[in-house]
């Protein structure tokens, strides 16, 4: 051994040996490392207590009337039959809808325009801060907007439009930015060679660029639809109704209740939590109630999610 | 000049450059998808608009009609009886603001770090969707979650025994110490005499009886008073400002860390590499080199971070602990109204916001401080977003 000459005795050797490569050598660098795994750990932590508490706060309604659950209405007392989510399955379908119908379109318009056709001027930097600007305020002042806009006086009615058109503005600006991060994504070959063959600018659009730039479109659309439904706060602010809402006579896909008022399934839960207070059994129906919201939300983001990863993973 | 000869297979015909550009009717059919998209990109400028205008007419009303003494100095937020105190919603934001950020700085950056540094690719592909169902769910389950969950179990048994915490997470870092020191001890000397082995065994002995006299110290203080070791046990079912901020700093995590990640992303791998190249350990590249590279970034998901907290409304309202009015605290451990809780709390219970006379338009005048504060962090925020991505 090289290392014996240094020293000349054993001992030395021993040391020198013992310094290079002795267990846990690099001890900071384990607890670092241990810090961070930590970290990440804590929060698996909270997501599974999370799950865990949802769910056997909801499981026994859920198991014991799965049917009338769905189709019962808001009620006064947490032991009548008819208590459920009905309504607010409604009203959140209509939600969606609204979302469906407005945001993407509009959105993904808008994306198109900031990326294909704007030309660097005054307009469009004021596009750009107003969408970045709009992502970033909170979900209760779109509240206050829709409380203007649509029921406009204290005396004025909230209705399930004043709220299905507000959350479709505040999920907007998320479908902007994500739709026009999937289009500057499309390689500009693929422009080029459109043009080339004698294409028109709507042409390379509709043909090439909208197609490419589809999954990440999806991925933004499904995120925000996500997003829109579990949303409580402007609802709560346009007037949702928390306590109790008559049941309606027609069916889910009537349009009359577009314009009455309404609830939706993260305002039933808000209610019920309310009520807990009051009346004990309503905290295993809001768990129920949970278990079904995160069943549809994580059910889109892992949607969305797997799609993002897979492209990307295709691509390259 | 206009006239370009184009050579083809039949004859020499004389092509124009207006005939190149197509008939008309398509050059107004593509000006007219072009106007559709304009107007669809205008609409976020008409949003914006609509929200500035919506929140000063309100708020305008309310800073010209308020008696200005009620808005400072009362015993608390009683909107419905023409209260508006500021500082019990400001102090209760504060509140909330800084322990959520507690919970959600350090849990982000370091998943961040250890997801963008440390972790394998197959350890990512478990670790990352945690954070993206994470980022998914909905702030009302958080609000559930930190109500019955939280609210009972962990900030209840803090506040009624806030000494033995405090005691337990001493004694956990001496007996580390302890650890350590003895660890470094057996490797250093291979081969000991007795004398030495005598007075290792005397700090020994020493260590553990300073040990035994801080147990029993904060078992004694921890007994005493209203902070009892028993009431350790008990529980309790209702909201704080504590458990809502714990739950606010949950839902914040995922923000913190996808921006700290990109911020580390962004970092070239050239830093790494000469780092570890100069002989740098991991912890030392990872900390001296990469972690300053991308300080502006940290910084700018810690300010992104804060106005999310800030403008959160649904956990803070259900697991608060007040409804409607709240007095002024500035306790985590009792319920209070931050901001976005008042504005919940005024416009629930009835369908419609009533009230005493300018109730309405206090909704709108806390929306609008909201907004200006949010809109600041944001600005600044995206500034040093900026600042990462110019650098490199």
């Amino acid at each position: 051994m090289a290392l014996s000459t240094i020293g000349g005795n054993g001992r030395t050797t021993a040391r020198v040996d013992a310094e290079i490569y002795r267990q846990g050598r690099d001890l900071k660098g384990r607890g670092f490392q241990y810090l961070l795994l930590s970290a990440l750990f804590l929060a698996s932590l909270f997501l599974i207590t999370l799950l865990i508490q949802v769910l056997t706060d909801g499981w026994p309604v859920l198991s014991e009337r799965f049917v009338d659950f769905f189709t019962g209405t808001l009620r006064s007392r947490s032991s009548d039959d008819a208590l459920g989510i009905g309504q607010g399955l409604a009203g959140t379908f209509w939600i969606a809808i609204f979302v469906i119908a407005l945001s993407f379109p509009i959105g993904i318009a808008a994306a198109v325009y900031l990326e294909e056709y704007a030309s660097e001027n005054f307009i469009t930097s004021v596009i750009d801060v107003a969408i970045r600007n709009l992502a970033g305020v909170p979900s209760v002042v779109y509240g206050l907007l829709g409380l203007a806009l649509f029921v406009a006086t204290r005396d004025g009615n909230s209705t399930l439009f004043a709220g299905g058109v507000t959350l479709a503005i505040l999920v907007l600006p998320i479908v902007v930015i994500t739709a026009a991060e999937a289009i500057r994504a499309v390689p500009s070959s693929l422009r080029e060679g459109a043009y080339g063959v004698g294409a028109t600018q709507w042409d390379v659009i509709r043909t090439q660029i909208l197609p490419y730039a589809a999954p990440g479109i999806l991925t933004g659309t499904l995120l925000s639809l996500a997003r829109a439904i579990g949303e409580a706060a402007p609802l709560i602010l346009v007037g949702a109704i928390t306590d109790r809402l008559a049941p309606r006579g027609d069916g889910l896909l009537s349009l009359d209740q577009i314009f009455d008022r309404f609830t939706a399934m993260p305002i039933v839960i808000v209610g019920w939590v309310q009520e807990s207070g009051r009346d004990q059994g309503f905290g295993p129906a809001a768990g129920a109630a949970i278990v079904v919201l995160l069943v549809f939300v994580i059910l889109m983001n892992s949607i969305a999610v797997t799609l993002r990863n897979r492209f990307e993973k295709k691509r390259g | 000049m206009s006239d370009i000869t184009v050579p083809t297979r039949s004859s020499g015909t004389t092509l124009s450059l207006d005939a190149l550009s197509g008939p008309a009717a398509r050059a107004r059919k593509e000006g007219a998808i072009k106007a559709v998209f304009f107007l669809a990109a205008t609409v976020s400028i008409i949003v914006s608009a609509a929200i500035v205008w919506s929140l000063v007419r309100e708020a305008w009303v309310f800073i010209t009609e308020v008696e200005w003494a009620n808005t400072w100095g009362q015993n608390g937020w009683f909107p419905r009886q023409g209260l508006y105190d500021m500082p019990t919603l400001l102090v209760a934001s504060l509140i909330v603001t800084v322990i959520s950020m507690l919970v959600a700085g350090p849990i982000g950056l370091g998943s961040a770090i250890y997801l963008s540094e440390y972790a394998s690719r197959r350890t990512r592909s478990i670790l990352k969707p945690v954070l993206e169902v994470l980022a998914g769910v909905p702030s009302v389950v958080l609000g559930f979650f930190a109500l019955f969950f939280l609210s009972p179990q962990i900030v209840e048994r803090i506040s009624r025994s806030g000494w033995l915490i405090i005691g337990a997470v001493i004694l956990t870092g001496y007996v580390a110490m302890m650890v350590i020191w003895v660890r470094r001890t057996l490797q250093r000397e291979a081969s000991t005499s007795a004398a030495q082995m005598f007075t290792r065994i005397i700090v020994l002995t020493l260590f553990v009886l300073v040990g035994l006299v801080m147990v029993w110290w904060i078992l004694r203080t921890a007994g005493s008073g209203d902070a009892g070791a028993a009431n350790f046990f008990q529980v309790k079912r209702s909201g704080q400002l504590a458990a809502a901020s714990i739950g606010v700093g949950i839902l914040t995590i995922p923000l913190v860390a996808s921006i700290s990640e990109d911020a580390l992303a962004s970092v070239p791998r050239e830093l790494r590499e000469a780092s570890a190249g100069l002989g740098a350990r991991k912890v030392t590249t990872t900390t001296q080199i990469v972690l300053p590279a991308a300080v502006s970034g940290i910084v700018a998901a810690f300010i992104i971070g804060v106005s999310r907290v800030i403008g959160e409304t649904m956990v803070v309202f259900m697991a608060g602990g007040a409804a409607d009015a709240a007095r002024f605290t500035d306790s985590p451990f009792e319920g209070g109204l931050t901001m976005t809780a008042g504005m919940a709390s005024l416009a629930t219970g009835t369908d419609n916001v009533v009230g005493e006379g300018l109730t309405f338009q206090s909704l709108y005048f806390v929306g609008f401080v909201l907004f200006l504060i949010t809109l600041t962090l944001n600005v600044i925020g995206a500034r040093f977003v900026r600042n990462v991505r110019e650098k490199y």
